[in-house]
Parts: structure tokens; C-alpha cells; sequence
């Protein structure tokens, strides 16, 4: 499988990254000369073998549900670019 | 006396225990040697005045013979650990101006036992990368150089910094990370031991998430003795990662004993790859020889799907890490570039946020997670993942651990390779071990041709961290390495 220039436009909007048009010829063949490495892959059977899902095999550890920590309102918005009364700022999204 | 930054972190403790210098002393020298290697652009931020606080906390604690296992000694902390009030950025550029609020598991725990930070190291830019040149903070130089040659090598990556400055003893030890080999590779570059654990043996907990089924922590220290004395400060149990395991930490050290008399080694023959250097595959055969003499067996083993890690693992690692680099969005924290409307803010903060490489490997996992790819992509990969993990399975019946080199070349030089692929090929010996979450130790066994460490690379058991250790330890008394870089710097 390979990518055209529509479809790296498509994964660079899905990854909200903005590419400039001058610069998807050049993403094109490099997401194209990874995704044909890859096609390496086809050349192994896997009929019938389960995906992996943890490499450790160990029951899912469960907290204890109680609030264990809360009250930091301060410290949770200490990094934030934009925020007002603890609450974080972004443009308009509703109108 | 000597400087005290020649010191291990074995004898600095024997030191500070004996009262024949404080941590005082000891952080000062390190103070100075870092200031005197800024040209190898390891350090990203440097803290010196948090460092002799923290020594002077010690030098309370150990005149009062108290003290914890790291007590007064100086670490270097690579950037992706979360570190209270101190410049987290994993090398990027989104992460402008980070400050935690918080320390990760990791650093808590060695600060817990006494360690000193001398500030936070270099990286590739959010652990993407084998050479160290993604870092939005400019490229890690190597302390080592060919054989009569001013020419300046990478360290390896993504723990390029941790690597040079334990290499140029710029710091007793470090911090590292290994999602696909980089704690052994940057270690295999510059001479040093890197051990990443099994995973779920260290905390992820306050460590910047890449690909989280494969990220583990680990340290790299100058010898088989300092990772042990690091690890078993970095590992714990912790609440805090769900994946992190109810084992209690064993006393690493202690399975240092020098006997592997009886114990079975595995060789195996799809490592041999094309191409490999003749220096490298004659290490690896006197790394087994001095196991063989010592008393161990060497047993041909085979596993058969080594060739198919990597290119799995270029769709596991991507996926994960486009997932997980979603939350860099300008909004919670980091960098902001103001747009249009919110997605357009979205779109400008992430493209001027993220480098190139990481936004190649976004654009990768997005493309595998996208409907009507996940199964041909992504399922294919964690399937073909679950036979890498079986033959490492087989294998444990004959074999208690196995023996390979660590890396497919010395370093090289920065520019030296362009191509994405070409790249991701510096894992090829590494990355199995990443896809089957087992623990893996690459330490230096001998030089190149033209003078550059070269290493070897022992892989365990699950959470036979121990046996790594022990091995380790006889070849690294076996082999004599005792090379140092030139301080040209």
C-alpha cells in the first residue's frame, strides 16, 4: 500500500498538523519509502495468531476507588498558555 | 588526590561514607566539569544551585550516618522525566517553558535515596531518533573520535545526552529511557552500560509517554556495578503506573558473584546479519568465548521472526505515539501559535511545535490507526509481535540468557546518515527485545578498528534483571575495557 499527495493532506488533517502544499511532494516519498519497508510484513503468515496485548502477563491492577488526591486546581493550571479563574482559554468554538 | 569525578558511583559512596570528602565537594567538581564540557551540548539545562542544595541535605544526612543508596551522588537527568519546578521539555519545542508541578516516579526515587540533579540532558526530540540530532536544543557531540581524527561522531539516541555525559564524566550516572533501544545504543556509542529493564519493572509514572507498551526506564552509569546501585534505586512498585509490577526490587548488586559457572547461552544465528562489520562480529565471538571459560555453555539457539521486529515495531511505536502526542495541543501547557479558529490554532502550534521526525512518525501511526488500515497495519504488527515473543519463549527452555552484539556499527557522524530507514536500522539488534517487554544490558567489550567502543548486548528473562547483571559483570572483568575518550573538550 502507498500514499498519494490527497491522502498525506488527509493524515496531516487527522493528525491536525498544518503541512504548506510545497511540502507534501517531499512527505509523500518519505511516508512512502517507510510504508514499503513495511510491506516486509506481508511475507510472515499470521492466520489465527493473536494480536499481542501486554508483553507481561499479569492481572490488571484496580485502585482502591476513593479520592486519593484532588484540590490542585492551581497546580493543574500552572503550565497552561491561556486560563482565567482555573479554567483553561482557547478561541471561540461555539457561536 | 585525583578528581573526584573519576570516581564510580561505587567508590564516591565508599567516600561520602568514609568522610574523606562531602557531597559538597564531590557536586562542585561535577559543577565544574560540566560548565568546562558545554561543547558537547549534552546538559539542555543545568542546576547548579538545586545540585548543592541537595548535597548539602546529604552531607547533613551522612554525618549523621544516615543516608539513602544514592546519597551525594551527582545524576544527570535526561529531559523526559518529569522533574518538580525544573525544564521538562523532552527536547521539544511544544513543550516550551514546561515546568512540572510534580517529579515522576523515577526521579522521586532516586532523590528519595540521596541522589544530587545537575540539571536535565539532551535528547532526541521526544525520544525519536538514534543519533541525537532531532533535539529542538541542536546535536549531542560524542566525547569519543576515531583514531586520529578531530571529526566529531553522534552519541546514539534518543539518550544521546545521557550517554556523552557519563561517557565525558560530566556526571556520576544518568537517567535513560529505551522504547527501541535507546538506552543501549547510545551506551554501545560512547563505552558506557545501559541496561533497560523489563517492562514494568520502572515507573513510567511522570515520564513523557512516546509508545507505551515499549517505553521502560533504565539508567546508564559507567559500569555493570553503577547500573546495578541505579536500577535498584529507579525500580519500585508503584500505584501510579498500572502496568508497573508487584515484584518487590531484589538487591542487584548482590547478583554480582562473578559465578555463571553452568549457565546456558544462547547465540542467535539470525543476528549474524549481512554485512556486519568484521570487528563487531569478532567481539561477539570473544564475548562468548570468555563466558565459555568461565563455565557457561554456549547453545545455537534460533529465533526465527528477528527480521520482522523492526518494521513492526515502525507501526507499533508510531501508533502509540500518535495517540499519545495528541494531548500537545496548545492548550494545557507548552507552546500556543495562535490561529483562525481552534482547529486552526491546533494545526499551527503542532506544526511549528514538532520537528520533522516527529511529526513523520505522527503521520505514520495516524495513517495506521485510519479506518480501513488498523487490521492490515496495526493488528498484522501486535500478531506478528506475539510470534517475536513466542520465539523468545521457546528459546528460555534451553537457554537461560542469550548473547548478541548490541549495535550493527560504531558511531558515526553526524549527517552521516539521512535516510529514515537507513536510521531506524541502528535498533535492528535492539528492538526485539522492546516488541517481547524483555530486559536487556549492552556494555562495552572492546574498540573498533579505528578506535571506538563497541558492545555487546545480554537479553533475560522477564524480570531476570539479575542473570544480566552477573553475565555482564564477568565480561565486563573478562573483557578489561578500560578505554577513556580524550578530553579534548
Amino acid at each position: 500500500m502507498s500514499v498519494d499527495q490527497t491522502t498525506v493532506r488527509r493524515i496531516a488533517k487527522l493528525a491536525r498538523i498544518k503541512v504548506s502544499e510545497d511540502a507534501v511532494p517531499a512527505l509523500e516519498g518519505e511516508l512512502n519509502a517507510i510504508l514499503e519497508w513495511i510491506e516486509m510484513l506481508n511475507e510472515v503468515d499470521t492466520k489465527g495468531v493473536q494480536p499481542m496485548t501486554a508483553v507481561v502477563e499479569t492481572a490488571m491492577k484496580k485502585r482502591d476507588d476513593v479520592v486519593n488526591k484532588g484540590g490542585i486546581p492551581d497546580d493543574i493550571m500552572a503550565n497552561a498558555p491561556a486560563s482565567e479563574d482555573h479554567f483553561f482559554m482557547v478561541p471561540k468554538v461555539v457561536e | 588526590m585525583s578528581k573526584l569525578t573519576e570516581l564510580t558511583i561505587a567508590a564516591a559512596r565508599e567516600g561520602l561514607r568514609a568522610k574523606s570528602f562531602t557531597a559538597t565537594e564531590l557536586t562542585k567538581d561535577y559543577i565544574e566539569a560540566v560548565e568546562k564540557a558545554r561543547i558537547l551540548n549534552a546538559f539542555v539545562h543545568e542546576t547548579p544551585d538545586l545540585a548543592l542544595e541537595m548535597a548539602k541535605a546529604s552531607d547533613e544526612r551522612l554525618a549523621k550516618g544516615d543516608g539513602g543508596a544514592l546519597e551525594g551522588i551527582p545524576l544527570g537527568i535526561k529531559d523526559l522525566f518529569a522533574t518538580k519546578g525544573v525544564h521538562t521539555q523532552a527536547c521539544s519545542h511544544i513543550l516550551d517553558g514546561f515546568k512540572p508541578t510534580y517529579n515522576s516516579t523515577v526521579t522521586q526515587n532516586l532523590f528519595d535515596d540521596g541522589a544530587v540533579m545537575l540539571g536535565k540532558l539532551n535528547m532526541d526530540e521526544f525520544a525519536m531518533g538514534s543519533s541525537n540530532e532531532t533535539s529542538y536544543y541542536g546535536n549531542v557531540i560524542n566525547p569519543w573520535r576515531r583514531e586520529g581524527s578531530n571529526a566529531a561522531l553522534v552519541p546514539g539516541g534518543s539518550s544521546g545526552g545521557s550517554a556523552s555525559a557519563v561517557a565525558a564524566h560530566i556526571c556520576a550516572g544518568a537517567t535513560a529511557t529505551d522504547t527501541g533501544g535507546s538506552i543501549r545504543q547510545p551506551a554501545a556509542f560512547t563505552g558506557t552500560v545501559g541496561i533497560k529493564p523489563t517492562y514494568g519493572r520502572v515507573s513510567r509514572w511522570g515520564v513523557v509517554a512516546f509508545a507505551s507498551s515499549l517505553d521502560q526506564a533504565g539508567p546508564i552509569a559507567r559500569d555493570v556495578r553503577d547500573s546495578a546501585i541505579m536500577l535498584g534505586s529507579m525500580a519500585s512498585v508503584d500505584d501510579k503506573d498500572t502496568t508497573c509490577v508487584d515484584r518487590p526490587v531484589p538487591d542487584y548488586e548482590a547478583a554480582l558473584t562473578g559465578d555463571i559457572r553452568g549457565l546456558r547461552v544462547g547465540i542467535p544465528r539470525e543476528y549474524r546479519v549481512e554485512g556486519m562489520p568484521a570487528d563487531i562480529d569478532a567481539l561477539w565471538t570473544s564475548g562468548a568465548e570468555m563466558l565459555k571459560a568461565r563455565g557457561a555453555e554456549i547453545v545455537d539457539v534460533s529465533l526465527p521472526h528477528t527480521k520482522y521486529a523492526l518494521p513492526a515495531y515502525y507501526i507499533v511505536a508510531p501508533a502509540e505515539a500518535s495517540s499519545n502526542l495528541a494531548r500537545y495541543d496548545g492548550v494545557r501547557y507548552g507552546l500556543r501559535v495562535e490561529g483562525d479558529d481552534i482547529t486552526d490554532m491546533y494545526e499551527k502550534t503542532r506544526a511549528e511545535g514538532f520537528g520533522a521526525e516527529v511529526k513523520r512518525r505522527i503521520m505514520i501511526g495516524t495513517y495506521v490507526l485510519s479506518a480501513g488500515y488498523y487490521d492490515a497495519y496495526y493488528v498484522k504488527a501486535q500478531q506478528i509481535r506475539t510470534l517475536i515473543k513466542k520465539d523468545f519463549d521457546d528459546a528460555w527452555s534451553d537457554v537461560d540468557v542469550m548473547l548478541t552484539p548490541a549495535t550493527p556499527s560504531a558511531a558515526f557522524a553526524p549527517g552521516e546518515i539521512t535516510d529514515p530507514v537507513q536510521m531506524y536500522l541502528n535498533d535492528i539488534f535492539t528492538v526485539t527485545v522492546n516488541m517481547a517487554g524483555l530486559p536487556g544490558i549492552a556494555l562495552p567489550a572492546g574498540l573498533s578498528h579505528d578506535g571506538l567502543p563497541l558492545a555487546l548486548q545480554l537479553i533475560g528473562r522477564p524480570f531476570d534483571e539479575e542473570t544480566l547483571f552477573r553475565t555482564a559483570h564477568v565480561i565486563e572483568q573478562d573483557a578489561g575495557f578500560t578505554a577513556r575518550p580524550q578530553a579534548w573538550w
